[in-house]
């Protein structure tokens, strides 16, 4: 067994996947010496022309890469900030996204987008510490946060064989995670599988990414008293709506746990879809960033906005409290 | 391509045609000069004004009048419409409805087709209005850099919608491009054989691996930016200077350099053929409402219901 980092489980699956497959490329800023580690050793092991450095100019290399990608290359960009994906929205949206469909099926873009550390990083204050899966899931695209190395190493290298458009949050708050693993059992991981972390008979905890670990904590504080199952959908579209449901038919009840922001959030959509097609014994509710958050820098406030295990705790004591008997 | 938009006009007022289109009545020279000077394995990529390139680059005349028609015979199954129209399999990667946005794009596949060893070229259509977009002019800076095998073609054609390219543009369009050490030209954009001849230094240069090269072809555009003007007829030129405009015809340069009876031949030719794509256009079955998701996913992923 071996310990693995999250960020090395990153850095494995992309060179895995260039070893395998030589239409693999990797794009992006200060790749070549990986400032972000992402990248270590890429461009030594597979050479310049296949890890390229890009000027400042997100646009453009994502656009290039859509053009690459549907000329035979697998090209996986890395954005070292989430606030970037704002900038490149157009390109992977509005372009790579919609050619499949616009074309009749005559074309696909199969482009992976990484952001290694999106979310809250500590004191990067506005620009550069949001999580905006939701707006991929929201538009379509493939769109998947996941929580631990093996599953990081699972999921980037499905998404890098994946023949769509994928966009890969890595949160800040795991990139410091390690895990034990045999590296021969490391595999690509299917998207729209979910994973349940800890199996519960009273309240169904639904984390994403990093807050996985979170609700782990958070359930064994509350083993006393309260069953938490801690469910992981890893993918948020395509979304383990049938795992889903199998849970919520053990324990009636739901709390989600999603650093975005509230209105029109991931977790948003997962209770609505819970309240219309599945067993609820109780109102659920969602822990969330607040309504239109941008993170402060100072410390305390940046926390403030990010779900916290106290809010996650209060929920899972109220919903377990609430509602009729199972 | 003036008698095929002709007739989708026809068919866009008679009803057929959901939505309208983008007429290139009068610019017709630009495509069919640069699409004249690229090999049949050559790419292009276009814009949402994108017929006559369609046309030029080879796609079948009656698939191209189903798409616009939105039929399932159509070159992109009536997914895709006159903004997007794409035949893969000749070299046409889609024409594109956000300004600008398909330059990278075009970069991209000729970054990749001299990565896998070919000397293809791709020629990426834009106009005037595009050469204020940012991701133009990042593009232009990536391209110099790595000499990527790709032609700009501004099409200039006085407007973007109705907003003149004096009142938009600072500076000029070639300048633009040699900022970035991209060789520019500015040709007569309504002579079809001095658009060949100049796409044709540029696609050669393109093939020496010497990089890209920018060619504004200054031309006029005759009709509305789109069918909606027919009826909504907002003023930004008067009839005078239309018609001014239109009065320098790339059919009738062109035409004059023809045999008189080879044209009167051509031109029977193509009244026969655009005859068969209206007849196929509109026999041509609608797609079944229950696909409308199809291809959306490249794995055949499906999307869960919404409007239930």
């Amino acid at each position: 067994m071996t310990i693995l980092s999250y960020l090395k489980a990153l850095n494995r699956a992309i060179s895995d996947e260039m070893a395998r497959d030589e239409a693999v490329c990797v794009f992006g800023e200060d790749v070549r010496v990986a400032v972000t580690n992402v990248t270590a050793g890429l461009v030594k092991r597979f050479g310049d022309g296949r890890v390229l450095d890009m000027p400042i100019s997100e646009q453009a290399f994502t656009g290039i890469a859509t053009g690459a990608a549907m000329a035979g290359r697998r090209p996986v960009i890395e954005y070292q900030i989430p606030a970037l994906l704002f900038i490149a929205f157009e390109q992977i949206v509005n372009q790579a996204h919609k050619f499949s469909l616009m074309t009749g099926g005559q074309t696909h873009v199969p482009v992976t987008y990484l952001i290694p550390s999106s979310g809250s990083r500590d004191g990067w204050a506005g620009q550069h510490s949001d999580h905006p899966y939701s707006l991929f899931a929201h538009v379509g695209v493939k769109t998947v946060v996941p929580a631990t190395p093996a599953d990081a190493y699972g999921l980037l290298v499905t998404a890098i064989r994946d023949d769509d458009p994928v966009v890969v949050f890595a949160p800040a708050g795991a990139m410091g995670r390690r895990q034990d693993v045999d590296l021969a059992q490391l595999a690509p991981v299917p998207l729209g599988l979910g994973r349940i972390h800890r199996p519960g008979t009273d309240v169904t905890v639904v984390a994403v990414g990093h807050l996985v670990h979170t609700a782990l904590e958070v359930a064994e504080e509350l083993a006393d008293t309260i069953d938490v199952e801690v469910f992981d959908p890893r993918s948020l579209h395509p979304f383990d709506w049938q795992g889903l449901a199998e849970s919520l038919e053990r324990t009636g009840r739901l709390v989600v746990i999603d650093d975005s922001n509230r209105s029109c959030g991931i977790g948003g959509e997962i209770l609505a879809t819970a309240a219309e097609q599945m067993r609820l014994v109780a109102p659920p509710k969602r822990i969330t960033r607040p309504d239109g958050a941008v993170l402060p820098f100072a410390e305390g406030l940046d926390r403030a906005l990010q779900p916290s295990r106290e809010q996650l705790r209060h929920a899972i004591q109220a919903v377990a409290k609430t509602g009729s008997a199972r | 391509m003036r008698r095929f938009e002709e007739r989708a006009i026809e068919l866009v007022h008679a009803g057929h045609i959901f939505g309208g289109i983008h007429p290139y009545i009068g610019q017709e020279a630009v495509a069919a000069g640069t699409c004249a000077a690229l090999r049949a394995d050559d790419l292009i990529t276009s814009t949402h004004r994108g017929h006559g390139h369609v046309l030029a680059k080879g796609a079948d005349p009656a698939r191209m009048m189903a798409e616009i028609a939105g039929r399932s015979t159509g070159l992109n199954a009536g997914r895709g419409g006159s903004m997007h129209a794409a035949d893969f399999g000749i070299g046409i990667l889609g024409a594109n409805a956000i300004v600008g946005a398909a330059a990278p794009i075009a970069t991209g596949a000729a970054w990749a087709a001299r990565c896998a060893g070919s000397d293809r070229v791709v020629v990426t259509y834009f106009g005037d209005g595009a050469v204020s977009q940012g991701v133009v002019l990042e593009t232009f800076n990536m391209a110099a850099l790595w000499r990527a095998p790709v032609v700009f073609v501004c099409e200039n054609n006085g407007f973007a919608t109705t907003t003149r390219t004096a009142d938009a543009v600072a500076g000029s369009i070639t300048g633009r491009a040699e900022a970035f050490g991209i060789p520019a030209e500015r040709v007569d954009g309504r002579d079809a054989e001095e658009v060949f001849a100049a796409t044709s230094r540029a696609v050669a240069r393109a093939r020496r691996e010497e990089g890209p090269t920018l060619l504004e072809c200054v031309t006029y555009r005759f009709d509305a930016h789109h069918t909606w003007e027919h009826a909504a007829r907002p003023r930004y030129r008067t009839a005078e200077e239309v018609q001014l405009g239109s009065s320098i015809d790339p059919l009738d340069i062109q035409g004059a350099r023809i045999d008189p009876d080879l044209r009167a031949r051509i031109d029977a030719d193509i009244e026969a053929l655009l005859e068969e794509a209206v007849r196929f256009a509109l026999e041509s079955p609608h797609p079944d409402p229950a696909t409308a998701l199809d291809h959306l996913y490249a794995d055949g992923t499906t999307a869960r219901a919404g409007a239930i």
